[in-house]
């Protein structure tokens, strides 16, 4: 029998559910310049410095804690060592986003293997897993990163792992619950009747169903890993000199606040600027990948 | 003809499930017979159609004879192997003989994979050893059987009407040879139009490729159109099993004439004049069953000695059609 | 034509939905019938077709971005063009309606009596007890065993089929002249259904309520309907008597639909017939018929001018929407 007629539903080139998603992002205004300024600052932070006629380590000595001026481009003004803020504040920077960054992409990692595995799997084996993340929840935090620091030193992949160990866990728990939701969905009683094993339901429809939650729960995550970091550098247990980051620039800052107020202001503001810039974009994203507004 | 061999027997089979009745882990636990006590068997390239309303276990008989749902008693063959007995499971033949079709096809078909993806997955799954040329070749040509052409396979199901979804979930069940396809309700969520599209498009399939089905339904004229057995279904147990037109024509079990006095026929002088069975009260709990016959709290027939013991499938001499019914055996 | 004037006469109903992206959706467009007292309507069609977004325009019910045109004649009023507040008194009091899911519609935290005593309380000024009386005495009339114990009941305490009885019974409350059945019985099981179908067409009967039924099961609109109306794609093709339309249907859609349908009475090794392709996506826009792309007897005008809804030839209460005439289509039956 001849197959009946079929017109494809519409026309428009086939779009994958992560193009739809994109699109109806930059339709968000908000999340759009929000993404636009992340991207503004990540580029300041990396190339920045390399266009500015000063840097982060030498000391001008004839230009001391000088207010924001437009002199020499000393546009947030200089330190009390005469070292220019905004290629402090931008290399700063660099390493708050790396931080941030790689913490978040360690943390999601972990989170996503552990949540779905306890998630699918589920009965006593995720009953386990999450007794597990519960306990971890109740360590408190601060006192580990104080131990780690402090027996093996402030190495910059030292920190990012100790930040890393603990923001996992709100990751694994999402995850968790996201997979819980989809193991019941049929496609996935259509794996299991073709066959496929777990593991491999796992990676091949569990995984690729979470990418929205975990994309958007990741941009959560990294401002609260840069604000972790801050902490830690405030509390001076973060990166050593002469690298420097935000928490670090902010820590000094703050203790010279009534005499040279821009120390503190300039990079808190760039702080601020970035993580709302990145809740937008998390929240766009969110927008975007729901699809029930399909 | 020549009766075929017999692939698929179901003997005994229990589905049960145990429902806390309260929300504290020592709560009483009830039992739940979703399935109980179901016999029967499924030919070569026969269909077996099984129909009943909601609450009947023809689902949950399909997703446990498939594996989906763990058995609690009873057991299952494939071709004379036992491939489910009691709680154990031996499924590597039964996984790559038996499949399945399922209700909502949209649903059935994971949003983020492409057609061609969604399709590969049992050769993938069932034949590692094959090259990507190949799998794509095979994909294609099954695509092009069941009605769908070349530049839908780089497309997502939601860009899909749900005939077509269907289309892609049997080019799915089928591409790896199988022997017998489970269709749990595959045309309920469908416009009647597209129904008949796909029923056609089953029957075709079978027959070309001398399948079996197990066509699960709680539509009897679509039932009639597709099966050539009928297992009708109350309440876990199984009530009427017969050839079609025995179990159609003359029906022997009071729950079957009024299931088929139910159907309101697209005529409306012959509804109209038609007189209509109309069972009183309604379906009672799978978690207490009456005792006796499932059915006799509705049934019109029913006599006191109905409440005694439940009653055993025999023949009535209406042709190989079996009944659960004292009286109709009687007769 | 009747003499009495219909109870309800609908003329050029439209509905548009505005989208955020893309085009807007006509759902309805330019649905025409009248509804006589006592008697049952039913509006069929697949998905797509529009029927449920016409009746929600009659009530009001439409979804936010939704647009109604066109007239609603229900005792010289426009339903169309009513505000609120008047099409309140008569939403629940004179129209009733009952939905597919009656989960969705009782409220899961008040008891069947707080439920039907509210509408009573409201409408009809009767004191808490007076309602609850009457509220017993219509679960009775709709066969619900044991009415004034299950009146305190919840909704989840019933079973599909009961709940659907409790919604007909709330939308009888105030002895309704029109009530609107949205897919009654789709959710219902057939044993289930065939009590409910009794039931509507009881109350037809005795009460001479007046019913627009709509549903896409052919069954239920031949064992329960005095005339019929077809619908696709958002517009009426055929309009008849039941019996005329499932005798000798005129609409090449029509036919096509009852020939897909699958039948008890039917000789089964032959393959069920098929209207080729698939339904369209709400409001897609065409040019002329949108029946045409699935049509076999389409002809080139088909394709490039909307058919529009005339009285069939040769019969007195019958409208069809079909360039090609009777005879060209009744002969390849």
């Amino acid at each position: 029998m001849p197959p009946v007629s079929l017109t494809v539903v519409d026309a428009p080139p086939s779009r994958s559910p992560l193009a739809t998603a994109a699109r109806r992002f930059v339709r968000n205004r908000a999340a759009f310049v929000a993404l636009l300024l992340l991207v503004v600052i990540m580029l300041a932070c990396f190339v920045g410095p390399l266009l500015s006629s000063n840097n982060a380590i030498d000391s001008d000595w004839s230009a001391i804690s000088l207010a924001p001026t437009f002199d020499n481009m000393h546009w947030f003004g200089t330190d009390e060592l005469g070292r220019d803020l905004l290629v402090r504040t931008l290399v700063g920077g660099r390493v708050s986003l790396e931080v941030g960054l790689l913490g978040t992409l360690v943390s999601g990692l972990i989170g996503v293997a552990w949540g779905a595995t306890a998630g699918y799997l589920g009965g006593r084996v995720d009953a386990v897993m999450m007794r597990i993340v519960d306990m971890m929840y109740a360590i408190p935090y601060m006192l580990i990163a104080i131990l780690m620091m402090t027996l093996f030193g402030r190495a910059f992949y030292l920190v990012v792992l100790t930040i890393s160990a603990f923001s996992w866990l709100d990751m694994a728990r999402v995850v968790r619950g996201q997979t819980l939701s989809l193991r019941s969905r049929e496609f996935i009683d259509a794996a299991k009747a073709i066959g496929v094993d777990s593991r491999s339901i796992i990676t091949r429809h569990i995984v690729p169903n979470l990418i929205g939650v975990v994309v958007v729960y990741a941009t959560v995550t990294v401002p609260g890993i840069v604000l972790t970091e801050s902490v830690l550098s405030f509390l001076g247990l973060g990166v050593q000199e002469p690298m420097t980051s935000w928490g670090v620039l902010i820590q000094d800052g703050a203790q010279k606040l009534e005499s040279t107020p821009w120390l503190l202001l300039c990079p808190a503001l760039m702080l601020c600027a970035t993580l709302y810039a990145v809740s937008f974009v998390g929240d766009g994203l969110r927008d975007a990948l729901d699809p029930k507004d399909r | 003809m020549s009766v075929q061999e017999t692939l698929l027997k179901v003997d005994n089979l229990s589905v049960h499930f145990s429902i806390a009745q309260g929300g504290y882990p020592w709560s009483k636990k009830a039992t739940l017979r979703a399935v109980d006590g179901v016999s029967f068997d499924v030919r070569r390239g026969e269909t077996v159609g099984l129909v009943g309303e909601s609450g009947c276990g023809k689902s949950t008989l399909a997703r446990a004879i498939i594996g989906l749902t763990p058995v609690t008693s009873g057991s299952v063959q494939w071709k004379g192997l036992e491939s489910v007995k009691g709680a154990s499971r031996d499924t590597t033949q039964i996984r790559r003989d038996v499949q399945m079709i399922f209700q909502d096809p949209l649903a059935s078909l994971d949003p983020r994979m492409t057609i061609e993806q969604i399709v590969a997955e049992p050769l993938k799954t069932h034949q590692p050893q094959l090259g990507r040329e190949e799998i794509r070749v095979r994909v294609r040509t099954m695509l092009e059987r069941v009605g769908l052409s070349n530049h839908h396979l780089r497309r997502y199901p939601h860009e899909f009407s749900g005939g077509q979804c269907q289309r892609v979930g049997i080019a799915r069940a089928l591409i790896g040879e199988p022997q017998l396809v489970i269709c749990d309700e595959p045309v309920s969520a469908l416009d009647v139009s597209i129904q008949a599209q796909i029923v056609n498009l089953l029957r075709d399939l079978q027959r070309e490729l001398s399948l079996s089905l197990l066509f699960v339904a709680h539509d009897l004229a679509v039932v009639k159109a597709i099966s050539q057995r009928v297992l009708v279904m109350y309440l876990g147990r199984v009530m009427e099993f017969g050839d079609k037109r025995d179990v159609y024509r003359e029906p022997q079990h009071p729950y079957t004439r009024a299931l088929l006095s139910a159907v309101p026929l697209p005529d409306p002088a012959a509804e109209r004049a038609r007189k209509h069975v109309l069972l009183r009260g309604e379906i009672p709990s799978p978690l207490k069953p009456p005792s006796g016959c499932a059915f006799r709290t509705r049934c019109p027939d029913a006599i006191d000695a109905c409440a005694n013991e439940r009653p055993v499938t025999s023949a009535t001499g209406i042709g190989h059609t079996q009944v659960a019914c004292i009286r109709a055996v009687m007769t | 034509m009747a003499q009495n004037k219909a109870l309800l006469e609908v003329k050029d109903l439209s509905v548009r939905f505005a989208r955020r992206d893309g085009a807007p959706v006509d759902a309805v467009q330019r649905v025409s019938f009248s509804l006589d007292k006592g008697k049952t309507l039913g509006i069929v069609g697949e998905s797509g077709s529009g029927k449920s977004q016409t009746v929600m325009a009659l009530l009001g019910l439409l979804a936010k971005n939704g647009k109604v045109s066109g007239e609603a004649l229900y005792n010289d009023t426009n339903l169309l063009t009513m505000n609120d507040a008047a099409l309140n008194r008569i939403r629940g009091d004179r129209i009733g309606m009952i939905f597919q899911d009656p989960m969705t519609s009782l409220n899961p935290f008040l008891t069947i009596e707080r439920q039907m005593t509210e509408t009573l309380q409201l409408h009809r000024k009767l004191s808490r007890r007076e309602a609850k009386q009457r509220a017993i005495e219509t679960l009775e009339r709709v066969r619900i065993p044991d009415a004034a114990r299950r009146i305190g009941m919840y909704p989840h305490e019933f079973s599909g089929g009961m709940r659907q009885r409790v919604m007909i019974a709330m939308a009888l409350l105030s002895e309704p002249e029109i009530l609107i059945a949205d897919e009654p019985t789709t959710a219902l099981d057939v044993t289930v259904q065939a009590q409910i179908i009794e039931l509507l067409r009881e109350l037809n009967r005795e009460r001479g309520t007046a019913i627009i039924l709509i549903t896409h099961d052919m069954g239920v609109v031949a064992g329960l309907c005095d005339d019929v109306m077809v619908m696709y794609a958002g517009q009426t093709v055929e309009q008849a008597p039941a019996q005329q339309l499932f005798a000798a249907p005129t609409h090449p859609y029509t036919i096509g639909l009852l020939n897909a349908l699958p039948r008890l009475t039917d000789d089964d090794d032959q393959p069920l017939q098929t209207i080729p392709g698939n339904p369209p996506l709400p409001g897609m826009a065409t040019q002329g018929c949108a029946f045409a792309p699935r049509c076999t007897y389409a002809e080139e005008r088909c394709r490039t001018t909307r058919p529009a809804l005339e009285p069939t030839e040769g019969e007195a209460h019958a409208l069809r929407a079909c360039h090609r005439p009777v005879q060209a289509i009744a002969e390849v039956l």
